[in-house]
């Protein structure tokens, strides 16, 4: 059943909630720390060894490729739920710091992809 | 009308599914009809959203009561939630090829945006260690911005200008990214870590992404989710305390 996916999917991203959350406390932070990021592992790792092991069914994993399949719509509707004339309106530091940061870090990237290589 | 409005804001996620939808059909149709696929469909559409955020207030469209299920649709929760599905296109095999290099990645991208954007609000007259420090916070993404001023107890205002700073960033990484990923050569799942890992704005990174290669969005997104760990982690800690140090 499709909704098994959807479950597995939830447990992953609530489990990686909790993670970040824990990390974050060690920290003395009240943010999550790479929550997200602990979640996507977590499910990278099941895949893995699910499709090792032949577990996963297409119906199953159906249901988790469609909330993945929905991430540029979720997109959509975020970008247009920003605060976008306050971010034009935050003045000439916010808009330099943005612009610079940015392309410093556009710099960096074919150089460390260039190390990457080596 | 009234009557209309009164099952819009009922059924607001709904709505937001159904207007979501023809934005991306919109868009998508732009794509092929008028640029012949070189402006990818899904950079249409997020650049459609951010031009109507701008008509809407401080959530966007959203402070439209009729609009407030795109709050929903677009919100933390589902954007996570998604985000952690894309997961499922990822192998494992080419996430540990980058490793080391990854981890390399987080700790360089946020102490450059850091020093960068620490240092652009210096010259335009933020002098303070804890202004500096926020301002520097909001070049990594606008998460690590108000929590490092949080942090140090940056004024308000300050911490404002980080989430702009955040913010404008994160525009600027969903708009370019299809643009600048071949010259950059981010074509594959290595580079594509690499520029999560330096970049680090989450939506900026996978929404850049998705509309450059949409296989490459889990291993951007990846590193990106962790190079804001990474910021929240050093920025209002040992890069403040150096900070501090130098402007005593």
């Amino acid at each position: 059943m499709k909704i098994y996916g959807v479950a597995i999917l939830a447990g992953c991203s609530l489990v990686g909630h909790i993670l970040g959350d824990r990390l974050g406390a060690i920290f003395n932070l009240k943010g999550n720390l790479g929550g997200v990021g602990f979640a996507m592992l977590l499910l990278i790792l099941l895949n893995d060894y699910c499709k090792k092991n032949q577990l996963l069914k297409p119906e199953t994993e159906s249901g988790i490729l469609f909330w993945s399949s929905m991430y540029i719509p979720v997109v959509v509707a975020m970008s247009a739920t920003q605060n976008v004339k306050a971010a034009l309106s935050g003045g000439w530091a916010a808009l330099l710091v943005g612009i610079f940061a940015t392309l410093a870090c556009y710099l960096l990237v074919p150089v460390v992809a260039k190390i990457a290589k080596k | 009308m009234h009557e209309l409005t009164g099952i819009l804001d009922k059924n607001g996620l709904i709505f937001a599914f159904l207007l979501v939808g023809f934005i991306m059909y919109l868009s998508y149709f732009i794509s092929k009809r008028l640029t012949n696929h070189t402006i990818p469909g899904a950079a249409i559409a997020i650049s459609v959203g951010l031009i109507i955020a701008y008509f809407g207030g401080e959530k966007g469209v959203a402070s439209v009561p009729a609009f407030s299920g795109m709050a929903i649709l677009g919100g933390s929760m589902m954007r996570d939630f998604s985000i952690v599905g894309t997961a499922m296109g990822a192998s494992f095999s080419e996430i540990k090829k980058t490793g080391l290099v990854g981890l390399l990645c987080l700790v360089l991208g946020t102490v450059l945006a850091f020093f960068v954007g620490g240092t652009i609000g210096f010259l335009m007259g933020y002098t303070d260690a804890k202004s500096f420090a926020t301002i520097g916070g909001g070049a990594c993404t606008f998460i690590v911005g108000p929590i490092t001023g949080g942090a140090v107890g940056a004024s308000s205002e300050v911490i404002a200008i980080s989430i702009a700073i955040g913010v404008i960033k994160s525009i600027l990484v969903t708009i370019s990214t299809p643009f600048v990923a071949k010259r950059m050569g981010i074509d594959n799942p290595q580079t594509a870590m690499i520029f999560g890992g330096i970049v680090g704005s989450t939506s900026g990174v996978s929404a850049g992404l998705a509309a450059t290669d949409i296989r490459l969005v889990p291993y951007g997104a990846l590193t990106a989710t962790f190079h804001t760990a990474m910021g929240c982690l050093l920025c209002p800690s040992l890069l403040y305390f150096l900070v501090e140090y130098w402007l005593r």
